[in-house]
């Protein structure tokens, strides 16, 4: 009688875009967020084109690691809070499925957008237009690892009233080498040079955290409801 | 075998074997750690490129190693606590979050102390020095999360949950360090690495490692007997001990 | 049937219950009655399976295992949070519901008939007022297919329809062999209904 492991992922999915979709100012924020943190830069260092194009990748994949950061917060705390995720620890569908469902809607409402802003902002950033590509398609592969990580840290800070700070201290070091390789990738295309390699890596990332993440979160919003 | 085991995993029972065993491990280490101090300061030759700055060594390389192999002692432990819901490991576990961070804490300043003559600064991003640096906050994420959470059987599964994730990651970081620092760096730098070790320079090193471990060890025991007791300050085996602590004086 | 045996809680230091013992036959309610603060609602958690209780174990029929295991898809909880999405419509919610327990969406008009919420049934839950949210987070108790209902004060914010609409639903589950536990510190309304009864606090 009960549902399978891939409706269970299509119904929490559909859900929960359903919600941010009515709720998109919610949705709007991280984007933002990015936006003024990589405006930041050339405004406090420096505006020349140089120093601008040799920062650039590292500044906007820093700048999307935080802005996921901001938007993990969101990612459990309104389910918990409405008593929804209850509901869901009862019924008995796999919970690392919809954990994993949940935090793919999250991905596409809150990174996706940052995403699209990306290339925008790459080109106030003086980097060439062959390098775009490279930037979107890395932050297309990696930024899904930096969620799932995050989600982790998300789920075991859910019942606790001072989120954000902790939430921070505990995931950013598991993040690390996901901007490391992405901005290695997109200064490669810059530079001109083949980033392949790196983009593999940077999926591997990803596939690993889709695999593992979810488990863990799964055991750990148990946590957050009592 | 299993028996053993569970019998070593009860409270009361770890509380009095750890009692015998506290005195015998800080005593042996401090002797180990002395001999390892003084072939390592004094009967060591000078390093022939170094010179007398790479004896530094003696506490940076215990230090370091103690700070990892602490990591993965504290997420076995965390492991066994929550697959097979064994209150001791949880105490284990946290007991050596303290412990770690300050052995990394430890090699990280040592790390920078040596750094200073060898590469003129105290911090270069040297990927031995920044792997350090992340397992340093991987420490306090740890304890930071413990010490977040009010319920204590919470406080051990959210942390145990963190540990193993973060002992997942950890050699996916180190690698990547090590990987990032090779392009940003290139070979100029030399980095902090063995000198050309000989026998009298290793002798004491590896005395001094084995006596910073039973340190550990001796500092694990006194800490997890504490944790032991304020967990279970209820039960009566403690409640007893306490009474026959306050009138005999059995500690 | 739920059978309980010897559970305890502690709440930091103040002892909730102690080797608590009880017996819910199929077919039947139990009232849990006590004062504020006496842990209805923990008790309440605890058969839910979100809290784990310091001593003691549940069982469901014959089965053996973990009550985490156990318990699940066979409980369905109505507690203070009523577990809907203020965004979605009351429709949509329990399309949400019965998308996971696997049922077919076609009898959701046909419950919310019954709750008293056709006419709102494309209204975001969010507008709802309080009563109409009870409602529907009893509506959905009849979705889940579970056979041991967990009620947490269920006449709060209801009406006299809707304390009728609670009575029938809980007389009809319990006559399809279903079991109920009820927490309520209100001693009438659903006491007729309940035949075992468990006092906390004192």
């Amino acid at each position: 009688m009960a549902a399978g492991p891939g409706q269970v992922f299509a119904a929490v999915l559909r859900r929960d875009l359903q919600v941010a979709w009515r709720r998109w100012s919610d949705a709007a924020n991280p984007a933002l967020f990015f936006l003024l943190v990589v405006t930041l830069f050339p405004l406090a260092l420096s505006p020349k084109a140089e120093f601008l194009r040799a920062i650039g990748p590292g500044v906007l994949w820093v700048g999307a690691l935080l802005a996921t950061l901001m938007a993990l917060n969101l990612l459990f705390r309104a389910d918990v809070d409405d008593g929804t995720m209850e509901q869901l620890l009862l019924s008995d569908c796999p919970l690392p499925i919809v954990m994993l469902a949940k935090t793919l809607a999250h991905w596409i409402t809150t990174i996706l957008p940052v995403i699209v802003v990306a290339p925008v902002l790459a080109i106030t950033y003086h980097l060439p237009p062959e390098a775009l590509p490279t930037l979107v398609l890395g932050l297309l592969i990696g930024t899904p690892a930096l969620s799932l990580v995050g989600s982790i840290g998300a789920a075991l800070t859910v019942g606790l009233r001072q989120g954000g700070a902790l939430l921070a201290v505990l995931v950013v070091p598991l993040m690390l080498p996901v901007p490391m390789f992405g901005a290695r990738a997109t200064d490669l295309a810059v530079a001109g040079e083949d980033p392949t390699g790196l983009l593999y890596l940077l999926g591997a990332l990803s596939v690993l955290a889709a695999g593992l993440a979810p488990l863990a979160s799964a055991a750990a919003i148990r946590l957050g409801i009592d | 075998m299993w028996t053993w085991f569970y019998q070593l995993a009860s409270p009361p029972h770890f509380y009095r074997m750890s009692h015998a065993l506290v005195p015998w491990l800080l005593g042996l280490s401090l002797v180990l750690i002395a001999v390892g101090t003084y072939g390592g300061l004094v009967l060591a030759p000078p390093d022939y490129q170094q010179g007398d700055a790479f004896r530094i060594i003696y506490v940076h390389v215990p230090s370091a190693y103690l700070g990892s192999m602490i990591y993965v002692t504290m997420a076995v432990a965390a492991g066994i606590g929550i697959i097979w819901r064994i209150k001791l490991a949880h105490a284990v576990a946290a007991s050596c979050a303290v412990i770690g961070a300050s052995f990394t804490f430890a090699a990280l300043v040592t790390g920078a102390v040596w750094g200073k003559p060898m590469w003129g600064t105290y911090w270069e991003w040297d990927p031995r020095l920044t792997s350090f640096l992340v397992l340093f906050f991987l420490y306090l994420g740890y304890m930071a999360l413990r010490s977040a959470y009010d319920d204590l059987a919470k406080a051990d599964q959210a942390s145990a949950i963190l540990a193993l994730v973060g002992v997942v990651n950890v050699p996916i970081v180190k690698y990547s360090v090590e990987w990032w620092s090779s392009i940003h760096q290139g070979p100029t730098i030399s980095k902090i690495g063995m000198p050309s070790i000989t026998g009298d320079m290793l002798w004491p090193l590896l005395v001094n490692i084995a006596g910073f471990t039973l340190f550990f060890l001796a500092m694990l025991c006194i800490r997890v007997r504490a944790e032991v007791l304020e967990r279970e300050f209820n039960a009566r085996w403690a409640r007893e001990l306490l009474r026959g602590g306050a009138a005999g004086g059995v500690n | 049937m739920l059978t309980a045996e010897g559970l305890s809680l502690w709440r930091g230091d103040q002892c909730l219950f102690r080797r608590l013992g009880f017996v819910v036959p199929a077919g039947s309610a139990t009232q849990v009655t006590g004062p504020n603060g006496s842990g209805k609602t923990t008790l309440l958690r605890v058969l839910a399976g979100f809290l784990r209780p310091e001593t003691g174990t549940l069982r469901w029929a014959d089965e053996t295992g973990d009550w985490d295991e156990v318990s699940r898809g066979r409980v369905a909880y109505c507690g203070h949070l009523g577990g809907i999405k203020a965004e979605l419509t009351a429709t949509e919610n329990l399309r949400f519901d019965a998308a996971l327990a696997g049922v077919d969406p076609a009898g959701i008009p046909g419950l919310l008939e019954e709750a008293g919420l056709a006419p709102c049934a494309g209204l975001r839950a969010g507008q709802l007022s309080a009563g109409q949210k009870r409602r529907l987070a009893l509506a959905r108790l009849r979705l889940s297919g579970a056979s041991l209902w967990l009620l947490d004060e269920p006449q709060t914010n209801l009406d006299d329809a809707g304390r009728h609409y609670l009575r029938s639903l809980l007389a009809g589950h319990l006559r399809a062999g279903g079991c109920a536990v009820i927490a309520s510190h209100e001693p009438a309304g659903l006491a007729d209904l309940a035949t075992g009864r468990i006092g906390l606090g004192g």
